[in-house]
């Protein structure tokens, strides 16, 4: 049986653009049908922007690259019609174990807040999770939405211009010109698009090599995460152990620097390293291996005129954390809704660079906590070996020392604060979780959950409060939520959004942030709000 | 907000001074540096207070 990734799922076929005299003109192109890509596309047809996706391979990725999706993503792959199937087959995680030299130093439980309708985190391989999308796509495409992909369909050069962008798309048939109003390149950390623009991508390498395998076994470890600083069968290094579905097993490995990397991934040397991690008797067969180095870097700016860069092309970060795909899918749901605003004329050319304000603050954290990660799991100077040891050896007897522990600090979405889309905070000691610029927590309402009912436009979220079912301001339409904190028996939605006040009122934006909130509905207040998380003041 | 002490603050300096000094007794600079590492972030989780902490990593580094 073929495996998934070795089946083009878009393969090459002839397109009319490629046979007319002038250039075809699309709404938008995306370069690159990676999760990024496929999630922009997605959301663009969902709301019935025509879309072309544009990628150089015809198949999902082979290996399982990014394996950790975490609740957020989960909630924004629900907008997108596709987080059902991730999390039927994705496998859960709470429990982990972190080892230093021969011994377990501790085990820990994440125990997730109840009252989400998503879990704190999933392990599925990256190849199921284009897979879905692409099924997505092709659902969407049944059902009319205007959204294509078009595999082998490489961009060789780009023109870019005031008010469009000119592509050369090289195919196995030939070169072909396309036009776009907007094009949204989401080609990976090694972005053919940063490169043709000329521009920047400046951070920080980190001098290290990671073996990364993928192993087939039936073998009886728990579904947890296990992580080893110092161990026996890789003296120096880190190791990590953690589950995928199909008993697929993802092993990374911290090789140093000084290696050949040819050498280092050839089966007769890596299986060793692996039998000596995972015992001499156990099965396994190795599905995939790779050795990676990593760069904590981003782009200066993510917008570029009518170019608009997102996930790893604008921003790599160090695997630790899951904050890859994670902080893309973060990228693009910030990113559609204000791109739909200005196409339609509803909002100014401007708000676009509240994306590049707002996924900049979110790159910069990402950046900052996978460094901090990577600085402890490999130490750069002696002290800072010492002092790392100390934690670890501390964190085997005295619970204080645990959470300087730090082999990744997973992924949470960030709070966009200072945001100028944001209002002032007018709820007088409400819940911190919930100012303007959060993302909104999801809470239980009876059998139903909350952030379903959000997104895609802007919400306008009453509990307990009056306000008017619709309101229109300046081409931005906002529907009425009314819910009652009698909706939840478990408190929750009381808890997260209103403290100890009686009632709210929140302006929610199509990608379930906070806009502004207040006690009560006040008419000329809220229309400023609108009016300000539209890049219109 | 607090501030660190800087002036006199332990009952019985000397007998402090020689207890440290004791539980370095008979270790290599290695096993010497592991309890100094260790006994930094014991008394820095007693203390707890960040903004206490980093004044006292700028008193430590013995830059005005």
């Amino acid at each position: 049986m073929n495996k998934i990734f070795e089946v083009p799922l878009y393969a090459y076929a002839r397109s009319p653009d490629q046979d007319t005299s002038s250039p075809v003109r699309h709404k938008v192109i995306v370069i690159g049908a990676g999760p990024i890509g496929l999630a922009a596309a997605i959301d663009l047809a969902q709301q019935g922007i025509e879309v072309v996706v544009l990628d150089d391979n015809d198949k999902v990725s082979f290996g399982s690259r990014a394996v950790c999706y975490a609740k957020r993503p989960l909630e924004i792959l629900d907008r997108l019609g596709c987080g059902q199937p991730m999390v039927d087959k994705g496998v859960e995680w709470n429990l982990g174990k972190v080892f230093f030299d021969d011994r377990q130093v501790y085990d820990f439980n994440l125990l997730p807040e109840g009252g989400h309708q998503r879990p704190a985190f999933i392990n599925l391989q990256q190849y199921y999770f284009e897979e879905y999308l692409v099924n997505r796509v092709r659902e969407l495409q049944e059902a009319g939405a205007p959204i294509e992909i078009r595999g082998r369909n490489k961009v060789e050069a780009i023109g870019t211009h005031p008010d469009h962008v000119k592509l050369e798309v090289e195919t196995p048939e030939g070169s072909y010109t396309v036009e776009a109003d907007w094009l949204i390149a989401c080609d990976g950390a090694g972005s053919p698009v940063r490169s043709m623009l000329g521009l920047d991508f400046v951070g920080r390498v980190f001098e290290d090599n990671f073996l990364i395998a993928d192993v087939i076994m039936d073998a009886g470890f728990p579904t947890e995460r296990w992580f080893w600083f110092d161990p026996p069968f890789n003296r120096g290094q880190s190791a990590l152990l953690h589950k995928q579905p199909d008993n697929v097993w993802r092993i990374d490995l911290q090789l140093g620097w000084d290696i050949d990397k040819e050498r280092e991934k050839r089966p007769e040397n890596v299986i060793p390293r692996l039998k000596a991690m995972l015992g001499e008797d156990v099965q396994f067969e190795l599905e995939w291996v790779s050795i990676y180095t990593f760069q904590c870097r981003r782009m200066e700016k993510f917008r570029h005129g009518r170019v608009l860069f997102a996930g790893d092309a604008a921003h790599q970060v160090s695997p630790f954390g899951a904050r890859g795909a994670n902080s893309g899918l973060q990228d693009t749901d910030n990113l559609i809704w204000k791109l739909k605003l200005v196409m339609e004329g509803k909002a100014p050319e401007s708000l676009l660079d509240s994306y590049d304000m707002e996924r900049i603050h979110g790159a910069d954290e990402n950046i900052l906590n996978s460094s901090r990660s990577t600085d402890f799991i490999t130490p750069k100077s002696e002290m800072s070996r010492i002092l790392r040891d100390a934690v670890l050896d501390l964190s085997e007897q005295y619970e204080f020392a645990r959470p300087l522990v730090n082999s990744g600090r997973l992924s949470v979405p960030c709070t966009y604060d200072g945001s100028p889309l944001n209002s002032a905070d007018a709820l007088l000691d409400g819940p911190a979780r919930t100012r303007p610029g959060s993302p909104c927590p999801d809470a239980p309402l009876g059998d139903e959950f909350l952030l379903p009912k959000l997104g895609d436009k802007f919400i306008l979220l009453t509990i307990d409060a009056d306000a008017p079912d619709l309101i229109e301001e300046e081409g931005i339409e906002v529907t009425r939520l009314a819910l009652s904190v009698k909706d939840d028996p478990t408190l929750e939605l009381k808890r997260r959004y209103l403290g100890d006040n009686d009632s709210a009122v929140y302006l929610i934006r199509p990608d379930q942030h906070v806009a502004a909130r207040r006690p009560t509905y006040d008419d000329n207040q809220f229309r400023h709000a609108i009016r300000r998380a539209t890049g219109k003041e | 907000m607090s501030d660190l002490i800087l002036t006199p603050n332990i009952n019985g300096a000397d007998d402090f001074y020689a207890e440290l000094l004791a539980a370095h007794e008979g270790l290599d600079k290695a096993q010497s540096d592991a309890l100094n590492a260790r006994l930094v972030l014991v008394l820095a989780n007693q203390i707890g207070d960040r903004a206490i902490l980093t004044q006292a990593i700028q008193a430590a580094a013995l830059k005005e």
